[in-house]
């Protein structure tokens, strides 16, 4: 009897141990986690899983790259090193993007939320495919420096990689597409869609009168281009912001080849913008207050829809900025689905 | 097992005939491409040659994509073989394409595309001869590179007195996509159970004039945009039919 307990006390430990270990090591998710749902209010998908189809073992097997330094050429810089998942993403308190040996990028860090609501990426629209993103940061000499060729040697080498890609795919082939799908696949479901101003929306939290104030005034100045729900209209402008001769970006006029286009950059989405500071495609603006001063009596070569803003009061800055807190979602920085699932 | 062995009998009995009726209806074609700077045979890196302005230059990469092969009868009616081809000077097994399933017939001409068509190039990832890791995919600007010519010239103005046109872009105002149509001197025929072969000749001369004159001391570099349709404009008419051989 006394055995018997003692073997049934034993067992009940290990299998809480394991449990622990499971949940510790991100192990834990289902195929109900990586459901793709569609919020209330957002739009049809850009981003189509049709030729990706999600599972469990691909959604893990992208987490665990996400967060593997294998991806530079030093083994030093992961994609999470400039993508924090506290900032939604984005790299906090980083003006520019930092890559191996301490070398600095040319543009701030954006966020990686709701991204299969866009069909182009970076501040420049370059890119255009979710799953073509990471060869940018992988290959840069800026960023990981490091070639898809080689990528793809080192995981053919890891056994536990050769593991991993042939649980979600079958049969032992690790490529480029492999490697670019499963990373998709995580990053696709970043999804930002339960803020308090979703919540108020669907009537199920209030808003301060400052914060309405601010909504309606973000409404009626910043709307046009920072379109509800996911505060962009996927367009490229120019903010007005003078252009730093050290970068020297022209922006979108790079990669579309027409002069006009020279010094616009991708208008952004705002979710968790409270977390994503510093702020522009160059990151020289430390606070939202900054921001709110550049687009009140913004210069003449800003968009049209950025000069019509005209001057905004004190009150009116601050209720803006009330407004834009409440699109901080806890619910997504702290989602455990997308934490680093830790290294063996 | 006896009964497993007459149930596939059975099964081949009865499919045979739609085997042998592929046999029948359907060629092999083989394509050979052979690269060439005008009248000599390229060779990479060690071989010398010479541009219309008379400067010297050696390559030291030449590979392209041909992709939408059609195969045209007289009449007009035309197949299409599908396929993305990567043709690259340094891998000998890359210049020869064997196509099978060609209807019977006689041909008259082919055309084929240089480059990748719109919607593959924004198809997200991909494998085989579109696998990024080819190193013929920008990643900066979403696109396959459609043709890459390097070398070095002593005229060029770039460090280490290389040159190199890597040209691609599927949209407009940069739109690199060129069709090419090449006649057949005499009609190719497809046999069943036989294949034919087509030998093309690439001169990489042509990447280099006609429209455009290229002087490697002011243009020795094209990797965006930028002159990028110049660039295809003059390597559109490189291919033709070699006559002389099989």
């Amino acid at each position: 009897m006394k055995n018997k307990l003692l073997l049934f006390f034993s067992l009940a430990a290990c299998i809480l141990l394991f449990g622990f270990a499971a949940r510790f090591s991100g192990d834990t998710v289902t195929r109900k986690d990586v459901e793709l749902k569609i919020p209330g209010g957002f739009p049809t998908p850009l981003y189509d899983f049709k030729n990706n189809k999600i599972s469990p073992a691909g959604f893990m097997l992208g987490r665990k790259l996400f967060y593997d330094p294998i991806l530079s050429s030093d083994s030093s810089t992961s994609c999470q090193t400039c993508h924090q998942r506290v900032a939604a993403f984005a790299h906090i308190d980083h003006a520019l993007s930092h890559g191996i040996g301490g070398r600095i990028g040319t543009r701030n860090v954006p966020a990686l939320q709701n991204l299969i609501w866009q069909n182009t990426y970076m501040w420049d629209g370059g890119v255009n495919n979710l799953e073509v993103q990471p060869i940018n940061p992988i290959t840069n000499p800026d960023e990981m420096n490091e070639s898809l060729v080689h990528v793809i040697l080192k995981l053919k080498r890891n056994k536990e990689y050769v593991q991993l890609f042939k649980r979600v795919y079958k049969d032992t082939v690790i490529n480029s597409e492999r490697l670019l799908k499963t990373l998709a696949q995580f990053t696709g479901l970043m999804i930002s869609a339960n803020s308090r101003y979703d919540r108020y929306i669907a009537g199920r939290d209030t808003f301060s009168m400052q914060e309405k104030n601010g909504l309606q005034l973000f409404r009626a100045k910043c709307a046009s281009c920072h379109r509800e729900p996911l505060f962009t209209d996927n367009s490229y402008r120019s903010n007005g912001l003078k252009p730093d001769t050290s970068l020297n970006d022209t922006g979108r006029g790079k990669v579309s080849g027409v002069q006009t286009d020279n010094y616009k950059f991708r208008v952004p989405g705002l979710r968790n913008i409270e977390m994503t500071f510093p702020y522009m495609h160059d990151g020289r603006f430390r606070k939202l207050k900054d921001v709110l001063n550049h687009y009140s009596n913004s210069p003449s070569t800003a968009d049209p829809d950025i000069t019509k803003i005209g001057t905004l009061s004190d009150k009116e800055r601050t209720d803006i900025i009330a407004f834009l807190l409440t699109l901080t979602d806890k619910e997504f920085l702290y989602d455990a689905r997308f934490a680093d699932p830790g290294f063996k | 097992m006896i009964k497993k062995f007459q149930l596939l009998t059975g099964l081949i009995i009865l499919l045979s005939p739609l085997y042998t009726n592929a046999q029948h209806s359907k060629g092999m074609l083989s394509i050979a491409f052979k690269h060439v700077v005008d009248g000599a045979a390229l060779q990479l890196d060690s071989a010398v040659y010479k541009n219309a302005l008379g400067q010297t230059f050696t390559v030291s990469k030449f590979k392209y994509y041909i992709s939408n092969i059609q195969l045209e009868k007289a009449g007009g009616k035309k197949i299409t073989v599908p396929g993305y081809f990567l043709i690259n000077e340094e891998e000998e097994a890359s210049k020869r394409l064997m196509l099978n399933s060609i209807p019977e017939g006689e041909y008259i001409s082919m055309q084929f595309m240089i480059g990748i068509d719109s919607l593959h190039n924004c198809s997200g990832a991909q494998s085989g001869a579109l696998d990024p890791a080819n190193g013929m995919f920008w990643a900066w600007n979403s696109g396959y590179v459609f043709l890459k010519l390097e070398g070095k010239a002593a005229a060029s103005a770039s460090p280490g007195k290389i040159f190199e046109y890597h040209i691609g872009g599927y949209t407009a105002p940069a739109n690199c996509i060129r069709s090419i149509s090449l006649a057949f001197e005499k009609p190719l025929r497809i046999s069943r159970e036989t294949t034919s072969s087509v030998t093309i000749k690439v001169n990489a001369a042509e990447v280099l004039r006609a429209p455009v004159t290229i002087d490697f001391s002011a243009l020795s570099s094209v990797t965006d945009l930028h002159n990028a349709t110049t660039i295809a404009d003059n390597y559109t008419d490189m291919f033709s039919i070699a006559t002389d051989e099989k």
